[in-house]
């Protein structure tokens, strides 16, 4: 499903990935930790097409097709969806207003008819009882005035509307109440299927006990430096990410 | 000290002979235009050098006079109206103009809604009619150089008056149809009695392709606990210049508020005169201005406290795409007994295009010790992020664009209470939006 090869990205002169490697397969739930700093986030703007970063070698491909010669929509109507860390708020554009744009711009870019206003109000209402979204949050300007958990129930929300095939939840879990990481979780776990994948980027194993990983990647200096099963967050739980500094610096 | 004899730019010469020979066919008294215009002459065409002109150089941008308009045939001012576009989708009283001249036959002045008086200016001017007395609520805008052209020409408009609660919104329509440039000054006065209350329209449309050099004065005296919702759509065609002002006296306990929307001319040049005379008014002056091309449109405010605990907000919004020019120009002056004022003066501009400019000046003159008094100006670009997580979500950039630019502007339009006059303004910012893509 997602390959990437050989990823070197820098930002203003400041090199953040290393000839990174890595295989997502579909249908698997694949893990990312790492320290900060080892370039986690960078590698989540960089699959979605931030234009910050330059790009120096390396490819990323889904199912065949180069995302790095593609726009963020277009990527976006490829399959990939970034769940944000801080997701934006955007005063003055009403959350339908922007659910509904966006939905039918994918459509339209997959060659399909738009959705009618009263399939559309009934998708979004079912998606938001899913994720135990109060009524109100969805009359609101998009994310204005809405509290860390809210904001990440809103990206959860969106996925579940676009349907991508390739999941991107950076630091989902950062700023989330035990209730809210559940909730969160929950509408993640719901979309596992054999046709979707994820990459779930995080510091902390608490979030991989509600959303089970088939595989977990260490990242460090821009790379992934160690690849195994689940039972490799518990390790790096225990140890932390001492042992991956220390063979940096030997 | 010698005399100073004033060199007269050719414009100026030229408005000098079309006030000789109107001035004893307009009509009304002429010892009042006589004395506007001498006004005027003294100082001439304002320019650069006057601070309040300083970004919008009248000398410079009114070259050649275009001659004044005259009254159009009933054909003309009917295929004018039929030709006109602005609040179409909005049921209200119609009240039109054709290239300066009021359309009388449009009014059915027997019917029309209780608590509503108009009588056509042109002949109460020359009648003495009682409610002149009312004209000029703002005595010191008579120093502006625009006010004192206007009154100098004035030949024709209505003198509305709003007794009670009006529910149908009167729409004063303004359409310059004339093939080739001409110039209009028109004189609006809406006298709303106290505990009254009205929404007015205002739009002002004329050819592509021709100078025309439209004045416009609305003159309103809001009374007591009245409630006055003022929209305004400038839809000028592509090279008319524009110049208007409104200018307001503000009772006691009122409801005020006013927006001008600019979607139209090659340059406008919008002024806001109001004084606050009565307390626990509540005063709102907003402005969204769409400028492309060279597009030269200035907004210019003046806002006075004349009472205690009285509320203003000003909110103006300016979108510049190429080389356009946006300019703010917004004071607040708080006299000493004007206590408890609590005034807020905002402009944001938005940048689309490297070669756009923006000049802002706000001013707050503070006398009274006990007042809250505050103002900001922004410039800027689209925010990168917030177009990357748009277009990640899968909107196109321009689309992505579209939705910000209409997001910075909602917050000017929104508080316009009439939903159909909303829905034409939020159109308009729409359609300007389509045509940049």
């Amino acid at each position: 499903m997602l390959e990437i090869k050989n990823l070197v990205v820098q930002i203003e002169d400041k090199r953040i990935l290393n000839g990174l490697n890595l295989t997502v397969n579909k249908g698997e739930v694949a893990a990312i930790m790492g320290p900060n700093g080892s370039g986690k986030s960078t590698l989540s703007y960089v699959i979605a097409g931030k234009e910050d970063y330059e790009v120096l070698d390396g490819e990323i491909l889904l199912d065949g097709q180069n995302l790095l010669e593609m726009e963020p929509d277009q990527r976006a109507a490829a399959g990939v969806f970034l769940a944000f860390q801080y997701p934006l708020e955007i005063p003055g554009v009403g959350t339908m207003t922007f659910l509904k744009a966006a939905l039918n711009a994918q459509r339209k870019a997959r060659g399909q008819d738009e959705l009618t206003t009263p399939d559309f109000i009934k998708q979004v209402n079912a998606a938001a009882a899913k994720l135990e979204m109060p009524k109100d949050m969805l009359k609101r300007a998009l994310n204005v005035g809405f509290s860390g958990g809210e904001k990440k129930r809103m990206e959860i929300l969106q996925m579940a509307l676009l349907q991508p095939s390739f999941c991107i939840l950076d630091e989902t879990d950062s700023g989330l109440d035990i209730d809210a990481l559940r909730i969160v979780s929950e509408g993640v776990n719901s979309l596992r299927s054999p046709d979707r994948a994820f990459l779930v980027i995080t510091h902390y194993q608490r979030l991989l006990n509600h959303i089970v990983p088939d595989t977990v990647h260490v990242m460090h200096g821009g790379r992934i430096v160690r690849t195994g099963g689940k039972e490799l967050a518990l390790e790096l739980e225990a140890n932390g990410y001492a042992d991956y500094r220390e063979s940096e610096a030997a | 000290m010698a005399d100073v004899t004033l060199m007269k730019t050719p414009a100026e010469t030229a408005l000098a002979q079309a006030f000789e020979s109107a001035k004893t066919v307009l009509p009304g008294s002429v010892e009042s235009r006589a004395q506007a215009f001498e006004q005027f002459s003294a100082r001439g065409l304002p320019h650069r050098r006057v601070e309040e002109f300083k970004y919008t150089d009248l000398r410079a941008l009114l070259r050649e006079v275009a001659p004044f308009a005259n009254v159009p045939s009933a054909e003309e001012a009917k295929a004018a109206l039929e030709g006109s576009k602005a609040f179409a989708d909005v049921s209200a009283l119609q009240v039109p103009f054709v290239n300066g001249h009021f359309v009388r036959e449009a009014v059915d002045f027997h019917n029309l809604p209780e608590g509503l008086e108009i009588v056509p200016l042109r002949e109460a001017l020359a009648n003495g009619h009682e409610w002149l007395a009312k004209l000029s609520p703002v005595p010191w805008a008579s120093d502006n150089p625009i006010y004192q052209l206007n009154t100098s020409f004035m030949a024709d408009g209505v003198m509305i008056r709003v007794a009670g609660a009006v529910e149908t919104p009167v729409h004063l329509r303004f359409v310059t149809a004339a093939g080739s440039a001409v110039a209009t000054a028109t004189r609006v006065l809406v006298v709303v009695e106290d505990d009254a209350s009205v929404t007015l329209l205002e739009s002002h449309e004329s050819t592509d392709g021709a100078n025309h050099q439209p004045n416009d004065v609305v003159e309103m005296i809001a009374g007591d606990r009245s409630n006055v919702q003022h929209v305004r759509l400038n839809a000028e065609g592509d090279k008319t210049l524009a110049l208007s002002t409104l200018a307001a006296r503000i009772g006691a306990e009122v409801t005020f508020n006013s927006i001008n929307v600019v979607a139209g001319a090659a340059t406008s040049r919008h002024q806001v005169y109001a004084v606050l005379d009565g307390e626990n008014t509540n005063l709102r002056v907003n402005g969204a201005n769409l400028l492309k091309g060279s597009q030269h449109g200035d907004s210019t405010l003046v806002v006075e406290h004349n009472a205690l605990h009285c509320e203003s907000r000003e909110l103006f919004k300016t979108v510049i795409d190429d080389e356009a020019t946006g300019v703010f120009q917004g004071k607040i002056i708080v006299p000493h007994h004007a206590q408890k004022t609590d005034g807020r003066m905002m402009s944001a501009a938005l940048l689309l295009a490297e070669g756009g400019s923006m000049n802002n000046k706000p001013e707050l003159e503070i006398f009274a010790d006990d007042v809250q008094c505050a103002h900001g100006a922004t410039c800027g670009q689209l925010d990168e992020d917030l177009l990357f997580y748009l277009m990640a979500r899968g909107l196109p950039k321009k689309e992505a664009e579209r939705l910000l630019v209409q997001a910075f502007l909602g917050e000017a339009i929104e508080f316009v209470e009439n939903e159909s006059a909303r829905d034409a303004l939020v159109g308009t910012v729409e359609e300007w939006l389509r045509a940049r893509a």
